[in-house]
């Protein structure tokens, strides 16, 4: 069984960081995992997106038309991606990037103001680690410490620094979706 | 008979025993004498590897008893990269003509010279395609009857000569490149000597060098070869002057015998 | 060694660091250029040769005068830089040495564009160059195969003095999987009994790929195609999934066969007994295998992201035996599993295509999805 999440917003979002992330997480959960980006001049100020499949066995193809979790960090992500996460997939989208409420009914779709949070731990660049963050709240393919280890263990050493911010952000994004879906 | 006092010629021993195969009166051979004089007066012989090109020297590697490699068209300063940056060591030439290292070649021999790429080039220039049948080159002088200029070179359409000796002098990676000619003993001379100093340069690493050398093909020019020695003296050396176009400072302290 | 995240592009140049890459000669084209950036800071960090060269053509010609002196030597490119590759690459199969060459493929023909592109099988396996040449292909499916395999092609290169040519997309060169690298192996200067070093107290050698008497050319073919028999029987590689029972037999490389691979499982999920061939090195081609299973499938369904190039080696190997399907996307475009699981439903529903060429029924029913 294998687990697909597709991370969508504008270039410079941080998009590709946070689902390499996952992907460390997951290959230090000894899984399986593959980390795909859409390339080229697409990343340059417009779209981008990766799609990062975790499993127990040999990952076919690498993408996937209907993701069973979406990060939407953008309006015309939570467009296009928004009909086609997996029937009771989940869906997590940057509030302050959207004007519209979900139209699907069978998703557990988050709406987190990851612009606002990030700004209030004290940098705007964290609103990927925020969204990542709400991901596994409502979307546990992996523990939230797991993640945090990840994190730990493979920022780049020049970036070190800012790793106390990083772990804030995920812990903030988790806390604030958990909020919304746990009863 | 003759005995060490009467002997005035012997082929040098970086030759093999092959007879070349150029035409009567081509001084294609005299440039191969002189290079292969200078590796064994240098005592090169054995470090050194060739780059053969495509033209009337594609066989020159059965002349030199050295390692040798045969490049594609126009390609052999690539090739020579090649071969010096794993084997830095090691002496590595060219030997090329004018279509080949002027037209064709003309990416790989501006990119090894801005590369400072430690190699040596030995450049003939004859002014035309020898092998293919006589067309016109790069170097074919304005108004030139070749047989692809069959009205002489018109420079309005067909462009004029390019002066590579002078152009390459101007990157900063050349340490030596130099235009001689081979159409008279005082000349020739002149030009085993330049050999010899691109040869140093490459021994000393003090970058690229080249030597242009200013021949004849009188089988492709109808010429007989002492009408074609006139014609490199008379009309090549105007348009292609014979000169030193860049000695760099290190290259200038090399005091070289005459030999 | 652990697992780490590699990137498919810098995966490959430090397997290539590994294997003893002594020296490297490429040009910027995307989507390779991580394999020229990672190696421009690698090479000369351990002392080896690197040059950014001026073009392909330059580049090329590097790696053959490279090559000609024994050492381990790669380029690598993306289609329109392959292209311009292929005067040197027939010059180095001429002259039987050793080289390895990666293709990170992108739509084409032309300029095309940039996406992932399986459209120069043809070139790789069956063409490019001018002349009777044989040459190995490889075609990894993911980063741990692109690793291995690279280390693989020095060897295989050195072994039969052949090119070896590493085929993949530009997705692959830019997905990261966890993946072990081998361990660092010295650089071994060796003693080929051809190579051209200098003449040191050896009688002098010559290489060349120049033949002038057509009788010595003909026998320097013959004993090509001798050489690329021992390939033949020895180097066939390919992965199998799911055949022992399969009755419908798909068969893709690299990227269009990890695509295909999550079809097939989705199928067998539905009942279908369906089973996934993914040829390792497409030349040599596993032909004998395919000429096996066509004794007793009901057929076979070729995945490409090309206009069905692998295909006619699929109906070389069947010669008629089964019906032979195809179901491609070409021009940089990826299938999604969805449309190939389409296509196995549709095959186990009996609609096997009509015309004789499977092409052409493919080409009709895709006519409705691409006018768009």
């Amino acid at each position: 069984m294998q687990k697909e999440i597709l991370i969508a917003g504008f270039g410079g979002q941080g998009i590709l960081f946070a689902g390499q992330v996952l992907a460390y997480a997951a290959m230090d959960a000894g899984k399986v995992v593959t980390w795909i980006p859409s390339y080229g001049p697409e990343m340059r100020g417009g779209t981008a997106n990766c799609t990062v499949v975790i499993a127990d066995e040999e990952i076919g193809s690498p993408w996937v038309l209907h993701p069973m979790a979406v990060i939407a960090m953008n309006l015309p992500s939570f467009n296009k991606y928004e009909p086609l996460v997996q029937p009771r997939g989940a869906l997590v989208v940057n509030q302050n990037m959207v004007d519209r409420p979900a139209r699907r009914t069978d998703l557990t779709t988050v709406f987190i103001p990851g612009n606002e949070i990030a700004e209030e731990i004290g940098d705007r660049r964290l609103l990927n680690m925020v969204m990542l963050g709400s991901l596994l709240a409502v979307f546990p393919v992996l523990r939230l410490d797991e993640v945090k280890a990840a994190l730990q263990a493979h920022l780049p050493e020049k970036h070190k620094r800012l790793l106390a911010q990083n772990v804030a952000a995920l812990e903030r994004g988790y806390a604030q979706a958990a909020g919304i879906t746990v009863p | 008979m003759v005995t060490p006092t009467t002997l005035v010629y012997s082929r040098p021993q970086a030759f093999t025993d092959s007879p070349t195969h150029y035409c009567p009166g081509c001084t294609h051979g005299v440039a191969h004498r002189l290079i292969a004089e200078v590796l064994e007066e240098m005592n090169l012989i054995s470090r050194t590897i060739g780059v053969a090109p495509v033209g009337c020297a594609v066989f020159a590697y059965n002349y030199f008893d050295t390692d040798f490699v045969e490049a594609p068209h126009g390609r052999a300063p690539a090739m020579a990269t090649g071969i010096k940056r794993v084997l830095p060591d090691r002496i590595v030439f060219t030997y090329q003509g004018d279509g080949d290292l002027a037209s064709i070649g003309m990416g790989e021999i501006v990119h090894a010279a801005a590369r400072g790429e430690n190699i040596t080039v030995i450049f003939i220039n004859n002014a035309n395609y020898g092998m293919t049948g006589g067309q016109m080159a790069p170097t074919t002088l304005p108004g030139m009857k070749t047989t692809s200029s069959p009205y002489g070179r018109d420079v309005e359409t067909q462009g004029y000569p390019i002066r590579m000796a002078e152009m390459l002098a101007t990157l900063d990676g050349v340490g030596y490149c130099v235009r001689r000619s081979l159409h008279d003993p005082k000349n020739i001379r002149l030009a085993k000597k330049a050999i010899r100093l691109a040869f140093e340069t490459q021994l000393r690493g003090l970058g690229f060098s080249l030597v242009e050398l200013l021949s004849t093909c009188p089988t492709n020019w109808g010429m007989s070869p002492v009408e074609a020695l006139r014609f490199v003296e008379e009309r090549m050396i105007p348009v292609f002057p014979l000169g030193d176009y860049k000695v760099a400072p290190g290259v200038a302290q090399i005091t070289v015998r005459n030999t | 060694m652990p697992k780490e995240l590699w990137k498919g592009n810098e995966a490959i140049a430090e397997a290539a660091v590994r294997a003893g890459l002594q020296a490297y000669f490429g040009y910027p084209i995307t989507p390779q250029s991580e394999i020229l950036e990672y190696l421009a800071r690698r090479m000369p960090e351990l002392g080896r040769a690197f040059v950014q060269a001026e073009s392909e053509l330059g580049a090329i010609n590097m790696v053959y005068g490279a090559a000609c002196t024994g050492a381990r030597v790669m380029t690598s490119s993306s289609s329109p830089g392959i292209s311009l590759m292929m005067e040197g690459i027939s010059y180095i199969a001429g002259t039987e040495v050793p080289a390895v060459i990666v293709n990170v493929m992108r739509g084409g023909p032309g300029l095309g564009n940039i996406a992932p592109s399986q459209a120069d099988y043809n070139q790789a396996v069956h063409g490019g160059g001018h002349g009777d040449y044989p040459r190995i292909v490889l075609a990894p499916a993911s980063v741990q195969e692109a690793i291995d395999l690279t280390a693989l092609a020095f060897d295989l290169a050195e072994t039969y003095r052949m090119i070896c040519m590493l085929i993949l997309d530009g997705s692959l060169g830019q997905m990261m999987e966890p993946a072990e690298m081998p361990e660092m192996k010295p650089i071994v200067q060796r003693e080929f009994d051809w190579a051209v070093t200098g003449a040191m107290n050896r009688p002098r050698r010559i290489l060349s790929s120049i033949y002038i008497d057509p009788v010595a050319e003909e026998v320097v073919n013959f004993r090509l195609a001798k050489r690329w028999q021992e390939v033949q029987v020895r180097e066939v590689r390919y992965k199998e999934y799911y055949l022992d029972d399969a009755e419908i037999v798909v068969v893709g490389f690299g990227t269009a066969g990890r695509i295909a691979l999550s079809a097939v499982r989705a199928a067998r999920a539905e009942g279908i007994s369906v089973g996934l061939l993914r040829p390792v090195t497409v030349s040599p081609y596993p032909y004998s295998v395919i000429e096996e299973l066509a004794k007793h499938v009901q057929g076979f369904l070729v995945t490409e992201m090309n206009m069905g190039q692998m295909f006619d080696d699929v109906r070389l190997a069947v010669q008629g035996r089964a019906p032979v399907e195809f179901y491609g996307r070409p021009g940089g475009v990826v299938p999604f599993p969805d449309e190939i699981l389409a296509e196995i439903r549709r095959l186990a529903s009996g609609q096997w295509s009509p015309d004789p060429d499977a092409r052409l029924s493919w080409q009709k029913r895709m006519a409705s999805v691409i006018q768009r």
